[in-house]
């Protein structure tokens, strides 16, 4: 490809190819803090083309390739080819990774012990995570919690924070210009600006830590704190793990493990400061 | 008719609460079972009939007021389920 970046988010290694220089450049400037892949060998490739040649000047866009695909996906405009880069990289994680098994939650830490938030997208996980890591927490991740398959600890994927929204505004509050990408406005998925976790994320990535609490949050509700039974969180981190399947047995233990040894709770929140006092309930 | 569990080897059993978590290793596929589903699998690792597996259901795990509807129900489930086989 024309253009490429390398980078190591946690244990993977990508490699990013690009036919344009701006995505490459973006991601360069946004993860610069960030090492390279072990060995200079990344874990998974993508690449953002063209979807037709005369796409690469003529109104561009983005498509999607890499070693794992989903064929639906539509190409981007160039101007959200930041976003492309994040959603194929995600998906490579999401379809290929198979050393842990992989949550659709994000997870913050304090003292070693991590918080892990699960939930549908507009659950508010990427929020609260930013949030409680302007709060004296360990960002470990906005996306994805790795759980070991054999220890139990969560590993950190601490990827850009992807925020969307009213919840860019919020944030916008709580940290300086510095750590900001563009706004990417009119996404299929709303306005979007990716934040760079703090130097203690990104210096801690290879740190895990033990799993102390999974929470189910539920953004748009008076506050509320329910006790999940070890049945219902099975469930639905079976529901949110996009390699439970593939993992098979390992991925039963893991999760069983998970569901047996860590409380669970839903909470649900009407904004990001109840939120944020609940949880303090519930972690002192 | 005989009904037969696979041997204990085939399935990774886990009591979560009400629930109990199965794995079984032939399939790959996880089940959430809630009595008396868990307790006619382990009964059934040696193949029984329906009446036989009532009797021993009875006798090791209390159920009194054992339902023989309710129980060919609950065996056509775990026949549908793929975790028990009828002969």
């Amino acid at each position: 490809m024309r253009h490429r970046f390398d980078v190591r988010i946690g244990p993977a290694g990508f490699r990013v190819g690009s036919d344009w220089r701006a995505p490459v450049e973006q991601l360069a400037a946004l993860y610069s803090d960030y090492p390279k892949p072990e060995n200079g060998v990344p874990d998974f490739t993508v690449r953002l083309t063209a979807p037709r040649p005369w796409r690469r000047w003529l109104r561009p866009s983005v498509a999607i390739a890499g070693d794992y695909m989903l064929p639906e996906a539509a190409p981007l405009p160039l101007r959200h080819g930041l976003l492309a880069a994040e959603m194929a990289m995600n998906l490579q994680m999401a379809l290929g990774w198979r050393r842990h098994l992989l949550l659709h939650a994000s997870a913050v830490e304090k003292d070693g012990r991590a918080l892990v938030m699960s939930g549908e997208s507009g659950a508010g996980k990427s929020t609260l995570a930013a949030l409680l890591a302007t709060r004296g927490w360990r960002l470990m991740g906005d996306e994805f919690a790795l759980v070991h398959p054999r220890t139990g600890d969560v590993h950190a994927f601490p990827r850009l924070v992807s925020l969307k929204n009213e919840s860019v505004a919020a944030m916008a509050a709580e940290v300086g210009e510095a750590r900001w990408g563009p706004l990417l406005a009119g996404t299929p998925k709303g306005d979007i600006r990716h934040l760079v976790p703090g130097p203690a994320a990104i210096a801690a990535m290879d740190t895990p830590a033990r799993p102390m609490l999974l929470v189910f949050p539920r953004f748009g509700f008076a506050p509320a704190v329910r006790t999940v039974p070890p049945s219902e969180a099975f469930v639905r981190l079976t529901q949110a793990s996009t390699n439970y399947t593939a993992l098979a047995e390992d991925g039963f233990k893991a999760l069983h493990r998970l569901v047996a040894e860590v409380p669970s709770v839903a909470i649900d929140y009407p904004d990001g400061a109840a939120a944020l006092a609940l949880i303090d309930e519930l972690v002192p | 008719m005989i009904y037969r569990a696979p041997p204990p080897s085939a399935l990774l059993v886990e009591p979560l609460d009400a629930f109990t978590a199965v794995f079984h290793r032939p399939s790959g596929i996880t089940h959430l079972l809630v009595p008396p589903a868990p307790q006619i699998l382990a009964v059934l690792t040696e193949g029984l009939t329906r009446e036989a597996l009532m009797q021993r259901l009875a006798a090791e795990y209390d159920l009194a007021d054992a339902d023989p509807v309710a129980l060919a129900a609950r065996l056509e489930e775990l026949v549908d389920a793929g975790l028990i086989r009828a002969e």
